[in-house]
């Protein structure tokens, strides 16, 4: 088995706001090992996306910062690199797909230029080479009519088609780990689909690991090996996706799975809702942030943070009462 | 709730949408403005829906789910098409002569930060509606009217004097669906109202939607591209796909017996949140993507995409067909 290809310790990142300090990723800790994909789940505001930026180092500071943590990726610590080591590993070795292409392709560059850059940057390909590797690309993320397309604009493109060819990007120098923040959310049911097997077969077939951050639990219980579930900036639950979809041991994680439908489920029972509000980071309870929503939330819980700790074998569980949940 | 009318006399078929088309124009020249084209948003659709229903209207974009919704509402022109609400036609009504008729239908949107008036209060936002149509009365009376209304969503009585902004995205969307009862309406028209919303609230949302159903009797159109939020609140579901219904089914049909090519394409691209039904799931997942509305496919407008594609289907349109129990579909595999 060996060490994992990433190794996240301790992970804090504070945004220093009008209203105070605020931290949205809290004393995160997890692993991957190569091959796997890694589902970070969760609601708006619980710290996905926050922790996925915080690895490559790409928040905005200010008014961001990491305050604390390790980040181990291949023997190194990605948090003490200096500017230059640490461009060398983005869009190299971790490669990153964002919800918006639109917003992160060039409206005024080809397609296979932007493709190709990254192959040109870091293999010091020469152009015409490079230009080749992203028709090959295109290819291989099954755009129709790759050759000529590489030639395209981005607005040329549909919301799949550029979603495609972000995957194209991140395949182009073959990363060890690909990061994909809610990679899907703004495309249509039947693209997604389409998408999220791409990226899944292309992930498998180079053996790259896969962070998939997303709130979408049928996504997760298609696609992800492994699952984190986040709420206010913490892990709260983190085990194997079927451990977790069949003995879940977090309240939380429990009434997200009571209140959402199933298609598979008889049609006409009432749904059974999380009461109350997402917590808000700016002022979170002393205890367990979740324990102004739970059921069976007692003193210890309002007063008390609850540790993540070892539930069952591998399945974690941050609940002061873990081991009376689907004991 | 009192209604003006005894709910007896009221006819069964609350809402009858006939053969209805949404074109919108599409302009172009810089000095002479001309028509070089049209969107057929919404190209023939037919459709009722019965009073204490939920009709699910489904779909991905461009589909004309919403278009549909504001065609009926008449918020948006119709091209040509019937739509009768409770035993009256009023496609070719004026604003003057729906103005009485809007009291009965409402429409909760989906964006709870986008359709709220951010300076005014609670209490302005869901009494306006009796103001608008001078139903206000003194002062006392109308208090207590917005307080009831504010109750019957869930919300506290002294909510009534904050802004929008001081609330969350689930409270400002019962705060939409106070105002979209204000008037006692019997359908209510409910485009996309849980997808802006987080996981843990929508089912909130959900539940006090069948709630005010089971209490005041109401009929809901509910518009959304989430086939298993649609699923869990609609009686019958119609799914939609460039402009057209291509299959209306009960909810249980649905997911039993889907007929429809692109409604097993829809089903099978949604997945389901259990790891161990998905690992035994036949994964079929059809290609390409929704073609432009301003030129669709000749024939039935799914062949570019369907797996099941015949000869036939590039040049014959399909036309619905009424099967058992309410059921319809148009596609020329059933064909009977």
């Amino acid at each position: 088995m060996g060490a994992p290809l990433l190794s996240v310790r301790h992970l804090s990142t504070e945004f220093r706001t009008e209203r105070g300090t605020v931290r949205a990723v809290d004393d995160v800790s997890f692993d991957l090992k190569a091959g796997e994909t890694l589902a970070i789940v969760g609601e708006s505001g619980s710290g996905k996306s926050v922790t996925a930026m915080s690895i490559l180092r790409l928040i905005p500071d200010p008014p961001g910062r990491i305050t604390a943590g390790e980040v181990v990726f291949g023997g190194q610590d990605l948090l003490k690199l200096d500017d230059h080591a640490i461009r060398a590993i983005r869009g190299n070795r971790i490669a990153m797909i964002f919800q918006e292409p639109m917003s992160s392709l060039n409206p005024s560059l080809t397609v296979g230029l932007q493709i190709a850059e990254p192959i040109n940057l870091h293999r010091k390909t020469p152009w015409a080479k490079a230009i080749d590797m992203a028709a090959e690309l295109l290819a291989r993320v099954r755009l129709p009519d790759a050759k000529s397309r590489v030639k395209s604009y981005p607005h040329q493109f549909s919301g799949g088609m550029r979603q495609r060819a972000m995957i194209a990007m991140a395949l182009a120098c073959q990363p060890q780990l690909i990061i994909a923040d809610e990679p899907t959310t703004a495309l249509d049911v039947t693209v997604q689909a389409q998408i999220l097997a791409l990226l899944k077969e292309v992930t498998r077939a180079a053996n790259s690991a896969l962070i998939l951050i997303t709130h979408d639990l049928g996504v997760v219980a298609r696609y992800a090996d492994r699952v984190c579930v986040m709420y206010g900036g913490r892990i709260v639950e983190a085990g194997p996706a079927r451990e977790i979809y069949a003995r879940p041991r977090h309240p939380y994680t429990i009434g997200l799975m009571a209140s959402i439908p199933r298609l598979d489920q008889e049609a006409g029972q009432r749904l059974v809702p999380i009461e109350g509000q997402p917590p808000n980071l700016a002022k979170l309870p002393a205890g367990c942030a979740f324990a102004p929503r739970c059921r069976r939330a007692t003193e210890i819980c309002r007063n008390e943070r609850p540790s993540l700790a070892q539930s069952a074998p591998d399945h974690l569980s941050a609940c002061h009462f873990h081991a009376q949940l689907n004991a | 709730m009192p209604s003006s009318t005894p709910d007896s006399v009221l006819p069964k078929t609350v809402l009858e949408v006939r053969d209805l088309k949404v074109h919108f124009p599409v302009m172009a020249g810089a000095v002479v403005r001309k028509q070089v084209g049209s969107v057929k948003a919404v190209d023939g659709v037919s459709f009722d829906v019965r009073r204490g229903e939920t009709l699910g209207l489904v779909g991905e974009s461009g589909c004309g789910k919403s278009t549909t919704g504001l065609a009926v509402l008449r918020m948006i022109d119709i091209t040509s098409g019937r739509v009768v609400f409770e035993g009256q036609d009023i496609s070719g009504l004026d604003r003057g002569q729906m103005r009485p008729i809007r009291r009965r239908m409402q429409m909760v949107y989906q964006d709870p930060f986008g359709s709220l008036n951010p300076r005014m209060k609670v209490s302005e936002i869901v009494g306006e509606p009796l103001e608008v149509h001078g139903l206000a009365g003194d002062r006392a009376v109308y208090r207590e009217r917005v307080a009831s209304l504010l109750d019957m969503v869930g919300l506290l009585p002294d909510m009534a004097d904050r802004y929008p902004h001081e609330f969350s995205g689930g409270q400002r969307q019962r705060i939409g669906i106070a105002r979209a009862l204000a008037l006692e309406p019997s359908l209510i028209i409910c485009d996309e109202p849980v997808s802006a919303l987080d996981v843990s609230i929508q089912a909130q949302v959900v539940n006090l939607f069948q709630e005010l159903q089971e209490r005041l009797g109401l009929t809901y159109v509910f518009i959304a591209h989430d086939l298993a939020v649609v699923r869990h609140i609609s009686h019958r579901i119609a799914v939609m796909y460039l402009g057209r219904i291509v299959e209306i089914a009960s909810r249980g049909e649905l997911y039993r017996e889907p007929l429809h090519p692109y409604t097993q394409a829809l089903l099978a691209a949604i997945p389901i949140p259990d790891p161990e039904v998905e690992a035994s799931r036949p994964q079929q997942i059809i290609t390409g993507e929704v073609p432009s509305a301003m030129r669709p496919p000749p024939g039935c407008r799914f062949h570019t995409r369907c797996p099941q594609a015949m000869d036939v289907c590039k040049s014959v349109d399909p036309p619905m067909r009424e099967m058992a129990g309410g059921r319809a579909v148009a596609c020329h595999l059933h064909a009977g």
